[in-house]
């Protein structure tokens, strides 16, 4: 099928067991593509080759949820669904998983319980936000939690709806009865499983695109050694923008999804190793546990569909000063795993970051993983997050703070900010001012007026310099009095 | 009865399943191409010269349009004759559409677009209001409405309070994009079908721009995937621009907007500076009001003049003024030029009164809700607005009571009191803000609405009409008022899409107006058929025509009965016309549009809200987190459509007040145009406990369809309280000792920014 590759390629690529074709479940039904734009999403194809316009178009940025759709993946024996945004999802990674749409459910003639929910409790009004409301209904009424306000808020954050008010929505979520994941595709899905690498290579008006699914890391070693200059994907929730907003053509790709390696989360006594590859809905339990309020910044993360594709790996890789993952990290004391064909080096997570869109990351080389200290007992942890929503927002300003208390001492202060700089970056001069200090108002203060020969930050669209500088002191003067108060103080968590 | 009953969305299993159509969901014509329009990145240049070569040889490209290309008019206003399609020499906002490419493939015109090469000279920029208000640089000439003299009334009173604050423009984010497709047909004639809410209006403005008559013409709209006044007159570019490609390429041309550039190139509501001087009694009774209300207009007229009138006929709200100047400027910016938004300017006219009450309230150490009843329209009042009309049902003091009670406003405003004095970094607000919500466009030859019947053979019915179904249920509404009249089921009528030429003249589904106007016209049509049928019925029943009644599907005269299917194949076979159009004009509206005096609304909509919000004075973090709200639906047609629509309202108004920033830098580049940086409420922004009531009470005084009232923007403005709210907790921080100018959006930043000045 790829009459491109020279013949000398073509037999490198037989020696390592590569197909040139992708092949997954479309609403049960199996799909074979081999010409197929990778890049095209998963949004085109339903609404423009396969003519299901029940999922729609709202921003194409994963940002409204219009799109969403489940996307269900072999999880040991059993199959895992999810809902995702199919606007800025790539066909290229859709070898061997299922994608269900709203059509899959029911018609109007035989509705699905939560259609006829969504419709019966007047939840829908223009309608256009509908069908995506349904499927992220659908990812709720599977997800084995509790249904309450708060878990129907954490499933729907990212599908906006203008019409409703959403009080209809919430009333068809509370009164879905609980489900299984439905499990009819397990076979045909198993059967979709191999260990052999992907590798696409369309001519798409007039370019060449090559797309790569490689299993191992010794395969991603090689493709990587033969194709430096690949762009590296793995959840692909800003690698997706790049195509759907910025129409930039993205000649080679390697996709990180598969690879079984970087996708481990694995612990021992003092660290927690999580894999590049793994997802934000996959670690913010683990993530969550050692450090509560890192996993509540997680889950203010983007929302549910951002999480189930968007990795830890790729939000520290693609070196954003406002990525919430990296001040989390730093101030945790977090390393970084870093890994080329022939050679893995560890670094401290903040020395990652170099300037603005330069990251200490070489050619060949990949982010492999990364290494979270497990909190001592006399360690204490603040995180906090400030946007202009509290749902699905990128932070104005992220700060995280750590620091081990012994006998009202504080020592190994680390306090790292998002949004403050051209980087996300440590505060040395506010740890200066605390390290050694007894833990007092006094000294948090001292941290306070410090904090302003760290940072210079800038005005943009999410806050004004002064308004940044502002709320990062303030939030260090809020961790100490929330520490003292043993109990966040929140505008969400207070008593009505 | 099928009218005042809670039926569901006629759409909403279809939209639940994805069935339902949208434009872009249509299957598509064969060859059809797609369209891109470029967009000027300056906010103002002139256009020394524009090499379109390398967008024309593009891979893909058919052709390219610019303002040459026109075949008629290159203009698509409304009516200020102010904006091109394609600008002409000079562009005037970031976004301005430029030219377009059609091309057989969305993505290769977008493509082809950025290999354009255009000269701009750059020319002086005016992007804000100061600045506008500092180059004298309008849209049209300053309004006045004087009401006494209340200069002299400011002067002599015991107490003063005077400020100026901002309130944020607001992008409508409907969820279906821009979007339009253009058939062409024999004889140059065009099939156009459109996401607006103004069908007739883009009939008349295609044809302007082919050089056609609106008999060319046909658009055709089923649904809209929200529209919230953002598709009254902005789609004419989608629409316009595809006639004019599929006129030149004798192709069906398709143009649906990416989001970013959706946000760019069309209009928003306006933000406003509200300036005020008001003087009142020592028992807080207003006795004189000055206000300046200064808008941003954008680069052309749109619907900016009336969109200000109507500000300015709701800077009384609720408050008899026994003497008031309201002042009105209307400043040209190159922006975008903002038009109809969901209150069509009578948000931010109405705001600026309910921050001066509570700033008389914290003056006189009273309760603002006292200060409220003591001002409110009522029987111990002249009740006459300042423009001259007079408020003939006053409820206002009725709604606002029975609330605070149901609400138990009085005691929670103490214990918020109480918690606010042990709370040291959380502090809460409350406050409960009336609406009274003018209803009638304030063109007044707009008042006017059509409707087309048919009844077939068989007794099912086909209905069409003037109005255009966003998601408000204006179609179910309608089928209700037909199925009403001949007492017939829902499932027996067919809702069908708004055509021009089915339903000629209509006007934009806007003002709230849809059910009102295109009710009465349904009814008026449905009604014709109805007296044939009775001629008929009695003949056939052998009885008299006044004992015809209509009951349950059956038409029932004497001791016999026919089914309504049975009585109308017999009318058929006796040739009797079961065809009727209907036509409605609002009555008893009358205003002199440059003086602005009289009375241009048929009637009030009436409610009042509750919110209560809490604050973080370290972040400047903010949720409002209960919300009690009463609302005049009249007699309502659909009580739970109402609802959705006074609930949905009451949170894209809470957006407008407290994450919906639109900011522009210096360059006047919009840099939030998209959801990842312009930020509408998500679901946990709903609060927690909302309780939302139709007033029981309710009633029209004025012969509307059923005596309901429209519900489409009143309930809007309810979220008035959330930012009177936010001010009383942000007045809290400092021990209720003094307060603040708190500006809109109420974002985080800016709450930090009110604690800190205190």
């Amino acid at each position: 099928m790829d009459t491109v590759l020279r013949r000398g390629e073509r037999d490198k690529e037989r020696i390592v067991m590569a197909r040139n074709y992708i092949q997954f479940l479309l609403n049960g039904e199996t799909i074979t593509e081999a010409h197929l734009d990778p890049t095209m999403t998963v949004l085109q194809y339903l609404r423009e080759r396969k003519m299901k316009t029940g999922t729609k178009e709202g921003c194409a940025e994963g940002d409204c949820g219009a799109c969403t759709v489940l996307l269900n993946a072999l999880d040991g024996s059993k199959i895992k669904s999810r809902s995702v945004n199919a606007c800025i999802l790539f066909m290229g990674t859709m070898d061997g998983k299922e994608i269900r749409t709203v059509e899959s459910l029911g018609t109007p003639e035989e509705p699905h319980e939560i259609q006829q929910l969504v419709a019966e409790k007047h939840g829908s009004q223009c309608g256009f936000c509908t069908p995506g409301i349904v499927m992220s209904l659908a990812a709720l009424q599977i997800d084995s939690m509790p249904k309450s306000r708060k878990t129907i808020d954490e499933a729907l954050a990212g599908n906006l709806c203008r019409c409703t008010g959403y009080g209809p929505i919430i009333d068809a979520a509370m009164a879905m009865k609980p489900k299984q994941v439905n499990q009819n595709s397990l076979a045909k899905l198993a059967s979709l499983q191999h260990n052999e690498t992907v590798k696409l290579s369309v001519n798409v008006y007039g370019e060449q695109k090559r797309f790569y699914d490689p299993k191992t890391l010794g395969e991603l070693t090689r493709i990587l050694t033969e194709r430096p200059d690949a762009t590296l994907l793995a959840g692909g929730t800003d690698v997706g923008l790049w195509v759907t907003k910025h129409h930039k053509t993205l000649n080679t790709i390697i996709y990180l999804g598969n690879v079984e390696a970087l996708s481990a989360i694995e612990e021992n006594n003092n660290n927690l190793h999580i894999g590049a590859g793994v997802k934000y809905a996959d670690a913010i339990n683990n993530l969550g546990q050692l450090y509560p309020q890192m996993g509540d910044v997680i889950r203010r993360i983007g929302a549910a569909q951002v999480r189930n594709l968007g990795t830890i790996g790729g939000n520290i890789a693609n070196g954003s000063p406002i990525g919430d993952m990296p001040p989390l990290l730093i101030a945790a004391g977090a390393k970084l795993v870093l890994r080329s064909a022939n050679d893995e080096r560890i670094i401290p997570l903040e020395d990652f970051f170099i300037e603005y869109g330069k990251q200490d990351l070489h050619k060949g080389e990949f982010v492999k993983s990364t290494i979270i200290p497990k909190p001592t007992p006399s360690q204490k942890y603040f995180a906090y997050k400030i946007s202009k929503r509290f749902e699905s927002d990128i932070s104005a300003v992220c700060m995280a703070m750590s620091l081990s208390l012994k006998d009202g001492i504080c020592s190994n202060v680390r306090i790292a900010y998002g949004g403050m700089a051209a980087t996300p970056k440590r505060a040395a001069n506010a740890e200066k001012a605390l390290e050694g200090q007894n833990w007092t108002e006094e000294n948090i203060r001292r941290a306070v007026v410090a904090l302003p020969s760290d940072f210079t930050p800038i005005d943009d669209l999410r806050a004004s310099k002064s308004y940044r500088m502002q709320v990062a002191q303030n939030l260090l003067l809020k961790a100490w009095l929330e520490d003292q108060n043993n109990a966040p103080i929140h505008v969400l968590e207070a008593d009505i | 009865m099928s009218v005042h009953k809670s039926i569901q969305h006629d759409s909403a299993l279809k939209q639940a399943c994805g069935t339902a159509r949208y434009l872009d969901d249509i299957p598509e014509p064969k060859a059809l191409l797609h369209m891109y329009i470029a967009m000027s990145e300056h906010a103002h240049g002139k256009i020394n010269s524009m090499d379109l070569s390398a967008v024309q040889t593009a891979h893909g490209v058919k052709c390219v349009l610019a303002a040459k290309d026109i075949l008629g008019h290159n203009d698509i206003s409304p009516f200020g004759g102010d904006d091109p399609l394609f600008a002409q020499s000079v562009v005037e906002y970031v976004g301005q559409p430029v030219f377009a490419v059609v091309a057989s493939t969305r993505e290769l015109a977008t493509r082809a677009a950025k290999l354009a090469n255009i000269d701009y000279a750059p020319l002086p920029l005016i992007t804000t209001i100061e600045q506008a208000r500092d180059a004298d640089l309008t849209i049209e000439n300053a309004k006045t409405i004087t009401k006494g003299d209340a200069s002299a009334a400011i002067k002599s009173a015991d107490h003063t309070t005077e400020g100026s604050f901002v309130m944020g423009g607001q992008d409508h984010f409907y969820l279906e994009g821009m979007i339009a497709m253009a058939l062409p047909l024999e004889d140059g004639d065009v099939h156009v079908y459109s996401s607006t809410q103004n069908p007739t209006e883009i009939q008349h403005l295609v044809a302007h721009v082919l050089g056609k008559t609106q008999k060319d013409v046909t658009v055709e709209v089923r649904r809209m995937g929200g529209g919230f006044g953002g598709k009254e007159t902005q789609p004419a570019i989608m629409a316009a621009a595809c006639a004019l490609g599929a006129t030149k390429t004798g192709q069906a041309v398709k143009c649906r907007l990416d989001r970013d550039d959706d946000m760019k190139m069309t209009g928003k509501r306006h933000d406003f500076i509200y300036g005020y001087k008001c003087g009142f009694d020592i028992t807080g009774r207003i006795l004189g009001l000055d206000v300046k209300l200064e808008s941003r207009c954008g680069r052309s007229k749109d619907l900016s003049g009336p969109i200000n009138d109507r500000a300015m006929f709701h800077a009384d709200n609720s408050y008899d003024l026994p003497s008031a100047k309201i002042m009105s400027h209307r400043y040209k910016t190159h922006t975008v030029s903002n038009t109809a938004f969901r209150g069509f300017g009578g948000p931010q006219g109405m705001i600026g009164i309910e921050k001066i009450i509570e700033d008389i309230a914290h003056q006189l150490g009273k309760d603002p809700l006292d200060m409220r009843l003591l001002n409110a329209y009522g029987d111990d009042k002249t009740n006459i607005t300042p423009y001259g009309q007079t408020v003939k049902d006053a409820v206002v003091k009725d709604i606002l009571e029975e609330l605070a009670q149901s609400s138990d406003y009085r005691a929670r405003r103490a214990a918020i009191r109480t918690y606010n004095k042990t709370s040291k970094v959380l502090k809460k607000g409350i406050s409960i803000t009336p609406v009274k919500f003018g209803i009638s466009f304030t063109k007044t030859f707009l008042n006017q609405a059509g409707a087309l019947v048919h009844v077939y053979a068989d007794g099912s019915v086909h209905l069409n009409h003037g109005g255009t179904e966003m998601g408000q249920g204006l179609f179910t509404k309608v089928a209700q008022v037909v199925a009403e009249e001949f007492k017939i089921p829902l499932g027996q009528i067919k809702i069908s899409a708004t055509r021009t030429d089915k339903v000629p003249n209509t006007s934009a589904t806007a003002a709230s107006s849809g059910s009102d106007l295109n009710g009465m016209a349904a009814l008026n049509a449905a009604r014709k058929i109805k007296l044939r049928l009775i001629t008929h019925a009695a003949i056939k029943l052998n009885c008299t025509e006044t004992e015809i009644s209509f009951v349950n599907g059956k038409i029932k005269g004497g001791d016999k009965s026919i089914s309504f299917a049975d009585l109308a194949r017999s009318a058929y076979e006796a040739r009797i016309q079961l065809s009727a159009t209907g036509f409605y004009k609002t009555p008893k509206i009358r205003y002199n549009p440059v003086s602005l005096m009289g009375s241009p609304f048929y009637y009030y909509a009436y409610g009042a809200a509750v919110s209560e919000v809490i604050i973080d004075t370290l972040s400047g973090e903010n949720k409002t987190v209960r919300v009690d709200i009463l609302h005049d639906c009249g007699k309502s047609l659909n009580p739970v459509i109402d609802k959705g629509q006074i609930e949905g309202s009451f949170i894209q108004g809470m957006g407008w007040l407290t994450c919906e920033e639109l900011v522009y830098d210096e360059a006047g580049h919009l840099k939030t145009h998209a959801p990842s940086t312009y930020k509408i409420p998500t679901i946990g922004d709903r609060p927690k406990i909302m309780n939302i009531t139709i007033w029981e009470k309710g009633c029209n005084r004025e012969e509307t369809i059923y005596r309901s009232k429209a519900v489409g923007e009143p309930p809007f403005m309810l979220a008035n309280s959330v930012y009177c709210a936010l001010a009383d907790a942000v007045c809290a921080s400092s021990d209720y000792t003094s307060r603040t100018n708190l500006n809109a959006p109420c974002t985080p930043e800016e709450i930090l920014r009110a604690v800190m000045s205190l």
